[in-house]
């Protein structure tokens, strides 16, 4: 392996420069963007730097119960952020962060149980990082079609449940529907990857300088993970959040049925 | 006596729909007449509990409906909910789905024939089907529940003149060859007049008349309802 290039916050400021595009295009373009796309570069800044600062200090104190306090952090955080993507599905912030914790958790014990990486903090802080990063965007997917598919179909709920089914028979076709729409995007990537685009963790450790097939291995080795944890996510997210529409009583919620007379 | 309601209060979206009602409604036929927004669908809805009161007493031959194994329920009391309101899939589909549920079969092409729908759409999908042809299917699904009561919310609303006409008659068939109670919502004074017994009128969420004439006699099996 060759050694990693040198980058400096020169080499960042030059990258600026494309940000600088982006601009131009949205003056040009009229498309109003230049404030939220300052913000975004502003925020990517500083939360990588922050998150490195920590990422450094976890690594140097080489504990796991850091490693653990830092995922279950990231899960808080990325549960937060996924409810907002959800705002159809009532009390959506317990299911997220019970699917996010239990990815995370499975997918790193799995790894270290397979073998595939030791537990060591240099590992399971950036797998557990992109394991919670994709989850959570599996999860808000799949909640928010719950959610939409749920108000949409109110009728047909109740008109399942009128007929004597439970709610969970009541809305078992949504469930199915928001699990696939939850899972497939990344399915759809896998099946593209290295034909359409390269992905990140390849392209980095291409950039870094490791042997290509080295590179993929390990890629691959990430994309099947992410396949088995966007899966719990979704899965986790979708069943508990499906009870918070009905009543014990198999009784759709007024939250998702709109009044009538 | 079929239902009772006592001093009934129900609110939709946070608001006020039904307020203090108190009903009596025996076996037979009953039609809940109002305008839209009086609260007759509403109302409707507490009987086979897909909706709770937010206070007082529904009871279901004499017994509070909190009491009743809810899903026994809905299969002895079958709501036809207001359109759309078919499953996807087909004819055939949507009618055996309630019995099913309990791992029961059902003669669909019999049915169909109650309901006045051709046998030989039983296998049609029911998005290639007519207004009044879906009104009949969400009609012979819930009878494959075999129920005791029928709760019916608009029947016709959507059907030209000769279709609620059809659907009318088919009404008073099943009424006179199954002995099922039936409790209609409407919004069609004249059409109460013509399938009641009895007529409640609903205005702005309270029973203002509830024109009760003695109830027919009529043999009715124990309840299955536990």
């Amino acid at each position: 392996m060759t050694r990693a290039p040198d980058v400096g916050f020169a080499e960042v400021g030059a990258a600026l420069g494309l940000v600088a595009v982006a601009v131009l295009v949205s003056l040009w373009q009229r498309m109003r963007l230049e404030g939220d796309i300052a913000v975004a570069v502003a925020r990517s800044f500083v939360q990588l730097t922050a998150v490195g600062f920590v990422i450094q200090l976890v690594f140097e104190q080489d504990d796991l119960l850091l490693v653990i306090a830092l995922v279950a952090g990231m899960a808080v955080f990325g549960a937060f952020t996924a409810r907002r993507r959800a705002p159809t599905v009532p009390g959506a912030f317990a299911p997220l962060l019970v699917a996010l914790l239990l990815a995370g958790t499975a997918t790193l014990v799995l790894l270290v149980a397979l073998g595939v990486f030791s537990a060591e903090p240099r590992y399971l802080v950036p797998l557990g990082g992109m394991v919670i990063g994709n989850s959570m965007t599996a999860a808000a997917v799949a909640l928010s079609r719950l959610g939409d598919e749920v108000t949409g179909s109110w009728r047909e709920i109740e008109a399942t449940l009128a007929l004597g089914a439970t709610a969970g028979q009541a809305i078992r076709p949504i469930v199915r529907r928001s699990l696939r729409s939850g899972v497939t995007p990344l399915i759809d990537s896998t099946k593209t990857t290295g034909v359409i685009f390269f992905p990140g963790i390849m392209v980095g450790l291409l950039v870094a300088g490791a042997a290509p097939l080295d590179a993929v291995r390990l890629q691959l080795i990430i994309l099947y993970m992410l396949l088995g944890s966007v899966s719990i996510s979704s899965v986790t997210a979708v069943i508990l959040a499906q009870r918070s529409f009905f009543t014990p009583a198999h009784q759709l919620r007024e939250v998702a049925a709109p009044a009538a007379g | 006596m079929l239902f009772e309601l006592e001093r009934v209060r129900a609110s939709r979206g946070g608001v006020g729909v039904l307020h203090d009602v108190s009903l009596a409604l025996p076996e037979g036929s009953t039609c809940i007449a109002g305008r839209s927004g009086s609260g007759k669908s509403t109302l409707l809805r507490l009987l086979n509990r897909l909706a709770e009161p937010d206070s007082g007493r529904v009871a279901y031959r004499g017994r509070e409906l909190g009491s009743l194994d809810v899903l026994a329920l809905r299969r002895e009391v079958a709501l036809v909910p207001q359109l759309p309101a078919l499953l996807p899939g087909t004819i055939a589909d949507n009618v055996r789905f309630g019995p099913g549920l309990v791992g029961r079969d059902v003669e669909v092409t019999a049915l169909l024939d109650l309901t006045g729908l051709a046998t030989a759409l039983a296998d049609r999908d029911t998005d290639r089907l007519s207004t009044g042809e879906q009104q009949r299917v969400m009609l012979a699904r819930a009878l494959a529940l075999e129920p005791r009561v029928l709760l019916l919310d608009e029947p016709t609303s959507a059907l030209d003149e000769r279709t609620r006409d059809h659907v009318e008659e088919t009404l008073k068939e099943l009424r006179r060859r199954l002995g099922i109670s039936l409790v209609l919502v409407t919004h069609d004074f004249a059409q109460a007049e013509r399938l009641a017994d009895r007529v409640v009128r609903l205005e702005e969420g309270r029973a203002i008349t509830a024109g009760l004439e003695p109830a027919p006699a009529s043999a009715s099996a124990p309840s299955a309802v536990r």
